[in-house]
């Protein structure tokens, strides 16, 4: 057996990393939250639910949330429509190009988050590639200016940036499965297609859930690409709680909302986490 | 040829395949008749090919030459999903999101085939591998044994032509193995359809089988009934897979076999011969006894096997026989063995193969 010592030296460094990276933020966030903050701007340690009253009332934090879930989710569903095959035929089909084609999903999240991101500004402005095209073969005459600064913006670049974390969790289930049992579904009778949706896709669900959930919760706190091609109308929650943990100075009222998020994303994650056991059959 | 495959009439040929990986030969030229209703099983090591010519036959694998047809059927030319030949897996391949009984009810939904019928063949599918009781269970949740009796059910239900067995009782401990057997081989009488099973089990294959296919290094070795195959083993590799065997390497000339100082008359050809001697066929010799072939040896070893033991007895010029007895241990050092000419079964060579 191990002795106390060691014990110690194992356990308490982990121990003390959690307390003072995530426990300690966490429940100074806590406090701020409570907290409250004068017209003079200096933050006051008196007690009340005032920022979390404000929260309720002002509309405006509400539909920032809803929008933001709205972005997310399509960023998930996106994500899941362009990762599934991809990851599917990875696993099925990709034979001796498997590593290869692996290696090319993972390439992109080499490179910088902001590169991507203003890849898109290249791609979607203006004078950008996508409206110099389609002016050139005279689609439209004029630039569209949907493309960029709108949410249709920050979904399809979220969707980009995040869609090899859904394909490596969906890979990972689909390579899980056993290909006796798709031989013995086909053995019974049952065609490609009847193979696919009877045992392929429900095995996979564990990294489907996975995925999606990876995509949704990612997307539901950036701040970077609705900062750089949301625009005023691709605004999403993270920005506000930016703002108001910097310029317009209400950490009380920023802790509040990230702490009303926080508990988003947990009811999620055990949410996501309860389907992907009740799907999990090894 | 035994009496089942000379009185009904072919169920599944399988003519002369050939299957290669890459430069690995893992079958060559094998051609083979399988007749409705017999079990048949295909005997071989790790590594001899079985396991692949039931790939080709279920359509896993598609065979580098040759043609498989069931009737006035081609078989190899069809996706395996519409093949009326259903498999059970070595690991079973149960779908672990199913229920017994909708693992069961698999084939028959896919072919889209009324409730009600379902319902009702999958009730009786379930009876006679006696799991009704665990019907609405995930397979993860039963033992091994009765996962085998589900994945046979799976397979049964859809009343195929063929059955395929891919050592579906290799991953059982050794008693409920032996149950197995007996109710594998009532359950294909009662049922009635051809069983192709595979196995490495000389044993099993013996006590199953209504015909044994050996095969070795991807060729046939002899095909035959249990009692022929071991009683007359075409090559010395049958002669010493099935069952123990003494190989008597000697030359025959004018219809006299001789092996060192032994020598009997034979009606194997002239040249040099190998004969197969099975232990049973040597005992102790007596006065009365006549016609027999005598050498004495000394006794090396005697292991017990329970209803009988084999005895290792070293005779003149580094001659070891293995005798068969059942009347105990030996006492003496020094013995005489006996046997009859008749016994020395001539085998052909098994030549060593790449």
């Amino acid at each position: 057996m191990f002795s106390r010592a060691y014990k110690t030296a194992v356990t308490v460094p982990p121990l003390a990393w959690v307390a003072v990276f995530l426990l300690f933020p966490y429940a100074l966030m806590f406090c701020y939250s409570f907290w409250s903050v004068t017209p003079a701007q200096t933050i006051v340690h008196s007690w009340n639910f005032n920022n979390y009253k404000e929260l309720l009332q002002k509309s405006v934090y509400w539909q920032t949330l809803l929008r933001s879930m709205w972005i997310a989710a399509r960023v998930m569903l996106f994500s899941l429509l362009l990762g599934y095959p991809l990851a599917y035929f990875l696993s099925f089909y990709a034979g001796k190009r498997k590593d290869l084609l692996y290696q090319m999903v993972i390439i992109p999240l080499w490179v910088s988050y902001l590169v991507r991101a203003y890849a898109w500004k290249t791609i979607l402005g203006s004078d950008g590639v996508l409206n110099t095209l389609l002016q050139y073969v005279h689609l439209t005459s004029h630039p569209l200016d949907f493309l960029l600064y709108s949410p249709f913006a920050v979904a399809l670049t979220l969707t980009h940036i995040y869609t090899p974390f859904t394909i490596l969790p969906i890979y990972a289930s689909l390579e899980h499965i056993s290909r006796n049992l798709v031989e013995a579904s086909h053995d019974l009778g049952a065609t490609p297609a009847q193979t696919f949706w009877k045992v392929i896709f429900p095995l996979s669900i564990p990294g489907v859930v996975a995925g999606a959930t990876f995509a949704f919760l990612l997307s539901l706190g950036d701040f970077l690409a609705p900062l750089l091609l949301g625009g005023p109308s691709g605004i999403m929650i993270s920005n506000i709680v930016v703002s108001l943990f910097g310029a317009a100075y209400n950490w009380p009222l920023g802790a509040a909302i990230s702490l009303g998020m926080l508990v988003i994303v947990v009811s999620l994650l055990f949410f996501s986490e309860r389907l992907e056991k009740k799907w999990s059959f090894s | 040829m035994s009496a089942t495959s000379a009185q009904k009439p072919t169920l599944l040929s399988i003519r002369n395949i050939a299957k290669t990986f890459g430069r690995n030969v893992v079958l060559r030229d094998v051609s083979l008749q399988i007749a409705e209703g017999e079990f048949l099983t295909i005997l071989g090591e790790s590594g001899s090919g079985k396991t692949t010519l039931l790939r080709i036959i279920a359509g896993f694998e598609t065979a580098t030459s040759g043609e498989v047809w069931m009737g006035t059927e081609r078989l190899d030319q069809q996706p395996p999903y519409r093949r009326r030949v259903n498999t059970v897996f070595q690991n079973y391949a149960l779908f672990p999101h199913l229920t017994v009984e909708q693992n069961v009810a698999y084939g028959l939904r896919v072919a889209r085939r009324p409730d009600a019928e379902i319902e009702q063949r999958v009730t009786e599918a379930l009876e006679k591998v006696k799991m009704t009781a665990h019907a609405r269970k995930k397979p993860s949740k039963i033992s091994g044994g009765q996962q085998q009796r589900v994945a046979l059910a799976r397979a049964l239900v859809n009343r195929p032509n063929l059955l395929l067995l891919d050592e579906p009782l290799s991953a059982l401990d050794a008693n409920l193995r032996r149950q197995m057997q007996v109710e594998l081989k009532s359950l294909q009488r009662e049922v009635g359809i051809a069983f192709v099973f595979v196995t490495h089990d000389q044993e099993e294959a013996m006590v199953m089988s209504d015909r044994i296919a050996l095969l070795r290094s991807g060729e046939l070795e002899q095909v035959a009934s249990p009692r022929e195959i071991y009683s007359r083993p075409a090559t010395a590799y049958v002669a010493q897979f099935i069952g123990h065997t003494n190989l008597l390497r000697g030359e025959v000339r004018d219809g006299v076999a001789r092996c060192g100082s032994l020598s009997w008359r034979t009606s194997a050809a002239d040249g040099p011969a190998l004969f197969s001697l099975r232990p049973e066929h040597l005992r102790p010799s007596s006065v009365a006894s006549n016609g027999t072939v005598r050498v004495t040896g000394k006794v090396l070893q005697q292991a017990f096997h329970g209803a009988t033991s084999l005895v290792r007895v070293e005779c003149a010029e580094g001659l070891v026989l293995v005798m068969r007895t059942s009347s105990g241990a030996l006492a003496a050092q020094e013995v005489e063995l006996e046997f009859s000419p008749d016994d020395a079964i001539p085998v052909r060579e098994s030549p060593e193969r790449a």
